[in-house]
């Protein structure tokens, strides 16, 4: 009989404490800078729930934070990270390097191995010898230092692409040449904008915003380039030399 | 698991200036074990038409010969070659004749489809497992690595380009995709077909 | 295949059944099908009836074609929009236009709308759901403007507008608030487009562009991509690879005749046939 419970058969009741907020992030270490990038769409379902949230977030001069997944996790941890943080100035007088900003991060994913924060993170910025750095880590703390990184919806649409326009992966050079090691920002901007508007074509999760942020070391050769570009906004805190900012983007809204 | 990822394999066509080209790799695997890096998956069925039959082994074998059949029915009675655009209708009413029962294949066909001026004109097409089809005007990916190529693909392909040039862009694609991919690699094998010749190169690929 | 049969039967095969029940008790789900997440939708207006639809359909998350037409002919003067497991509403609306035409022919008079409704809620019906197509079928016969929806398992209903598939709810929030009794056409038609528009930007299911179909008594007027409001950008840089990027061990071409001309040679020389 629909409607009424039995009495004798024991009902199993279940709550999913978890939901996927769709979304893509993806970062790219160069030389002396390196970019953090993701979408500001989020949704559940076939529903979008707001066309700007971000999902990329500063948490000093030289470490960027991109966190995606579930969507309140992902604040959750990044407001935990900052606090971790803002203790490491009040007892050093000074910012956490970005290693160990990744350790802290491992730590902290690690501690929650039972009850994970859903959420694939990846750290981007620069390290304490000047160079460009990428960290990616699983929800549970795994994590690698590397040169490009998607994550999120549309990783396996992204991340072969970039296999093949960052490592030159499948590609010989012509005779008596060489692919270059790192390429310079005025390459990786592009390839960054044109992966968000592929994914946008192809994944229904991406599309409405995307937030481009850029870690400069102290004297990058890059900075000339990037001032002069289009809608980029300044957010450096500190007077330390590295300096960040911030590209908006539009993407397509279907 | 699905069925679909049993035995692995992924096929793309793009379009280029008065060419097309179709690609395939070349492993056939039982779930995650290896067990041939020669397993053709791409047939042809005309002079200047191309099937890519990515899914379950078992069923490109027969689905192979299905159409092989029902091609030679028809030019039997037509008296006459089959063209792109028939043939992918014939595919999708086979696939769907097996709605309730379907065979585990995406098929992917690439070809030359003739014009009333004489001339030839690029067609490419794609259906699912029954038989929705899908005409694009760009390219078309099917198989494990659908989603990687999808990826891949919207960011190389670009509209007009010569056989050479699509020969890159294709191999490229399928390539780095299949890189990503578990169940496809292991070699992989390229057709580009203009209206005078058909050029097949096998690629060198990663073997892991 | 080990005996072709030359005749074949008409309707479903079931001959992969047997294989594929035992390979969904072993656990193994069957795959799915494309289906169109859509945005479909049909408004009564002064003179008869506009249908519209968006362009995508997806498998998943992923979108596979970006441009594919859901408003399918069945007869001149009738129409059909389909959502659902996108080949079900390709080769049934495909089956009934086929019927119409027969059923034109054998009675010498221009079918119906009912008629259509009435065949394709029975073939429906028979299927039980199984035949995953949810449609919405407009048209102009003898009795003037029809408009319907037809649901996978056969139930009917006919209102003065309608929407279906998964942006169903953002484009009746647009007729909920704009629709009125005897609009103008092109009032209608605005409003039409931004029912479907309502769909492809709040609803993940939807998008790329509109498609929609004015019906009237004596004209149809399909309008192919009418508003195209999804366009890709340039693309930031240009991707060909130099030639010879691709490393590759074997090549093997083969030419193919283009044209030939055939000279006959000789004068005296043809076979004597006396």
């Amino acid at each position: 009989m629909p409607g009424m419970v039995s009495m004798t058969q024991p009902i199993q009741q279940s709550f999913n404490p978890y939901t996927e907020n769709g979304g893509t992030i993806l970062a790219i270490a160069g030389a002396d800078f390196t970019v953090i990038a993701g979408d500001t769409r989020q949704s559940e379902g076939y529903s979008i729930q707001t066309r700007y949230a971000p999902k990329v977030f500063r948490l000093t001069d030289k470490a960027v934070l991109a966190v995606n997944g579930f969507a309140a996790d992902g604040n959750m941890f990044v407001k935990k990270v900052r606090q971790r943080l803002e203790w490491y100035r009040h007892a050093h007088a000074k910012d956490m390097p970005i290693r160990a900003i990744a350790r802290l991060i491992q730590t902290m994913l690690y501690a929650r191995r039972f009850f994970p924060y859903y959420v694939y993170n990846i750290l981007g910025g620069i390290e304490e010898d000047g160079t460009g750095a990428v960290y990616s880590f699983d929800p549970v703390g795994s994590y690698e230092r590397e040169a490009c990184r998607a994550a999120g919806a549309a990783q396996s649409l992204v991340q072969p692409f970039l296999d093949n326009q960052i490592y030159f992966k499948n590609q010989t050079p012509a005779a008596g040449t060489a692919f270059p090691k790192h390429l310079p920002l005025s390459t990786v901007l592009p390839l960054v904008i044109d992966s968000f508007t592929s994914a946008t074509e192809r994944h229904i999760e991406v599309g409405d915003g995307l937030e481009i942020y850029v870690v400069l070391a102290r004297n990058s050769t890059a900075l000339a380039g990037l001032q002069s570009l289009r809608g980029v906004q300044e957010v450096t805190g500190t007077n330390d030399g590295e300096r960040v900012f911030v590209i908006r983007r539009d993407l397509k809204k279907d | 698991m699905s069925i679909m990822d049993h035995n692995g394999g992924s096929v793309i066509a793009m379009v280029g200036k008065d060419c097309v080209a179709i690609a395939s790799d070349l492993r056939l695997g039982d779930r995650a074990l290896s067990i041939s890096s020669n397993f053709q998956r791409i047939f042809p069925i005309t002079d200047r038409i191309y099937v890519g039959l990515p899914g379950l082994g078992t069923d490109v074998a027969t689905l192979r010969e299905r159409f092989r059949f029902r091609v030679n029915m028809y030019t039997i009675k037509e008296e006459r070659e089959i063209e792109p655009e028939t043939f992918a209708h014939l595919v999708s009413s086979t696939l769907y004749e097996h709605r309730f029962g379907p065979y585990f294949i995406e098929p992917v066909m690439a070809g030359m489809s003739k014009t009333p001026s004489g001339g030839y004109k690029p067609f490419i097409a794609a259906t699912d497992l029954i038989g929705c089809l899908n005409f694009a005007k760009d390219f078309v990916v099917a198989g494990t690595a659908s989603s990687k190529l999808y990826g891949v693909a919207e960011g190389l392909w670009e509209p007009d380009l010569e056989p050479e040039d699509l020969f890159e862009t294709i191999s490229q694609t399928l390539l780095n995709a299949a890189d990503r991919d578990a169940f496809s690699g292991w070699g992989a094998i390229v057709h580009i077909i203009t209206k005078d010749k058909i050029i097949t190169r096998t690629l060198k690929g990663r073997m892991d | 295949m080990a005996t072709a049969p030359v005749h074949q039967p008409s309707g479903f095969s079931f001959e992969n059944k047997l294989r594929n029940d035992f390979l969904v008790e072993k656990g193994i789900p069957l795959p799915k099908a494309t289906s169109t997440g859509t945005t479909i939708v049909g408004c009564l207006f002064k003179d008869g009836i506009i249908l519209g639809a968006d362009t995508r359909a997806t498998e998943g998350p992923i979108v596979a074609d970006k441009n594919c037409e859901k408003i399918h002919y069945i007869t001149e003067s009738i129409r059909c929009c389909g959502a659902g497991t996108a080949a079900d509403t390709e080769f049934t609306t495909a089956l009934i236009s086929s019927n119409m035409e027969l059923h034109g022919l054998e009675t010498g008079r221009k079918p119906r709308v009912v008629t259509a409704m009435t065949m394709l809620k029975q073939y429906l019906y028979r299927y039980q759901g199984h035949v995953g197509a949810a449609l919405v079928l407009g048209g102009v016969d003898a009795t003037g403007p029809q408009l319907f929806t037809i649901h996978p398992h056969g139930s009917t209903d006919k209102l003065p507008y309608v929407t279906m598939g998964s942006g169903s709810l953002a484009a009746m929030a647009v007729f909920e608030s704009g629709w009125k009794a005897n609009m103008e056409r092109e009032d209608a038609l605005n409003l039409v487009k931004a029912a479907i528009a309502a769909g492809i930007f709040n609803d993940l299911g939807s998008g790329s562009n509109i498609d929609a179909c004015i019906i009237t008594a004596n004209h149809t007027e399909m309008l192919r991509n009418v508003e195209m409001p999804n366009q890709r950008v340039q693309k930031e840089r240009d991707y060909k690879f130099r030639r010879g990027t691709t490393a590759w061990k074997k090549e093997e071409v083969r030419k193919l005749v283009v044209d030939e001309q055939v000279t006959l040679l000789g004068g005296g020389d043809e076979m004597d046939v006396s």
